[in-house]
């Protein structure tokens, strides 16, 4: 494939994938704007296996982000001045280098975030890292599939309890209560199988109400977001015959509107070994930053607006009905 | 093997309206009118349909709507029970019948 990290679009005739096709019977046109979000994903390293993992992140993954790396991520955000910062994993927590990144990056944005799975979190020996956390202002965004305890524990593992727990503790510590605290937690549900996410806003008043009438539990906001069919769901799709029927309702509900909207015209993905994706489904699938494999060495500032963005079949996943940002 | 019912005429219940286009548009906009959220959420109106369709067996509802369960955020426990409550009115249907036997048997044996 030959690409031009510019503002010519370059895609040559055989990497015309269906993702590519359905933008160009639209008319709509995939290019990045104004970068103002860095994720960067500390590794695969976590402490479960979740079945909707599109990482296959787990506790034999090895590759996890060293402080050398850790180091030139902190000088790439110093010369890049990103609005949002945003760490992934894998579990970010068990990561060795996560407080020295927190400490280091919050001061560099207006907006820090932490992907939690609200298990790692908690762990006694951690005990340190939520304070640093809250010292910092970072929002929690949490891994929250279902309300429902069967259907948690069915795609995550035996967690919902621990769970809830996780988010008492925060509850206690201001977090989910930001407008008077400053703390935000935000959950992030997804379908337990191979069907399309509700709209967001029953999701979110259905979470609400029982969350608070069963536990008392706080939290500001609620996404909820189509599965990725790539990794370790991907696996499960195939080895239940659902694969192609998600394929289809992926395509099928394929809505133009959510085109300008996809957080990949704003968005940097670093991986753990440094080297830049479009989002972190393309880090997933190795597919590199506007299909140029780069170094955050390489880089001296942000992304042109109007470079190329690198496209894939599951990319049909943040088109689908409402989108993905 | 040959079957009265195959998964993917589901997708073609469109064509009903190919030779009577102004009824069929009158059923799907009414349709849609009633699925939409009102006094009852989507999701309980799906649960609903869930039961209907189990009351009146038709495979195709029992598979659009078990996806629509899951897809409002519905359970399995949810919609187990919900197949209870149209099987309790089916079954009481029956039942509360009997008590017509009881009268005519009352009226026709020696007491």
């Amino acid at each position: 494939m030959s690409v031009n990290t510019g503002s010519k679009n370059i895609v040559q005739e055989e990497s015309v994938n269906a993702f590519d096709k359905a933008l160009i019977q639209n008319k709509l046109v995939l290019k990045r704007e104004k970068t103002t979000t860095c994720q960067i994903n500390v590794g695969y390293l976590c402490n479960l296996s979740c079945q909707h993992c599109h990482l296959t992140a787990g506790p034999d993954r090895k590759e996890n982000m060293t402080k050398k790396t850790a180091e030139q991520v902190i000088l790439y955000a110093q010369r890049s001045k990103f609005d949002t910062i945003d760490l992934t994993g894998g579990a970010p927590e068990m990561n060795p280098n996560i407080e020295m990144l927190v400490e280091k990056l919050a001061p560099l944005c207006s907006s820090i975030i932490i992907r939690s799975n609200l298990i790692a979190i908690n762990d006694a020996q951690r005990a340190s890292l939520i304070n640093v956390l809250k010292k910092n202002r970072v929002i929690i965004t949490a891994s929250f599939p279902s309300i429902n305890e069967a259907q948690t524990n069915a795609q995550r593992g035996a967690v919902f309890l621990k769970s809830i727990e996780t988010l008492k503790k925060l509850n206690t510590l201001g977090y989910g209560d930001s407008k008077n605290s400053g703390l935000e937690l935000n959950l992030v549900s997804n379908p337990t199988g191979a069907f399309m996410p509700s709209p967001q806003e029953q999701v979110e008043k259905r979470f609400r109400t029982i969350l608070d009438n069963k536990w008392g539990i706080q939290f500001d906001n609620l996404y909820n977001f189509a599965n990725v069919p790539l990794g370790r769901f991907k696996v499960w799709l195939k080895k239940t015959g659902n694969f192609d029927g998600y394929m289809e309702k992926l395509m099928t509900s394929f809505n133009p509107c959510a085109v300008q909207n996809l957080m990949c015209k704003n968005i940097v993905s670093i991986a753990w070994d440094g080297y830049l994706h479009d989002c972190d489904f393309n880090l997933a699938k190795k597919i590199p930053m506007a299909g140029v494999k780069t170094h955050i060495t390489q880089m001296d500032a942000l992304p042109a607006p109007g470079s190329f963005i690198a496209t894939a079949e599951h990319c049909f996943t943040c088109t689908a009905g409402a989108g993905f940002t | 093997m040959e079957t009265y019912y195959n998964p993917q005429d589901l997708l073609k219940f469109d064509q009903i309206g190919k030779d009577a286009p102004d009824l069929a548009k009158k059923f799907f906009d009414y349709y849609g009118a009633v699925f939409a959220e009102g006094e009852l959420t989507e999701r309980e109106k799906s649960l609903i349909a869930l039961a209907v369709a189990h009351a009146i067996q038709c495979p195709y509802c029992i598979d659009a709507y078990t996806q629509t369960c899951l897809e409002k955020g519905s359970n399995s426990g949810e919609m187990t029970e919900a197949i209870h409550v149209a099987t309790a009115i089916r079954g009481g249907a029956s039942l509360v019948h009997g008590v017509q036997m009881r009268n005519i048997n009352d009226k026709l044996s020696m007491g």
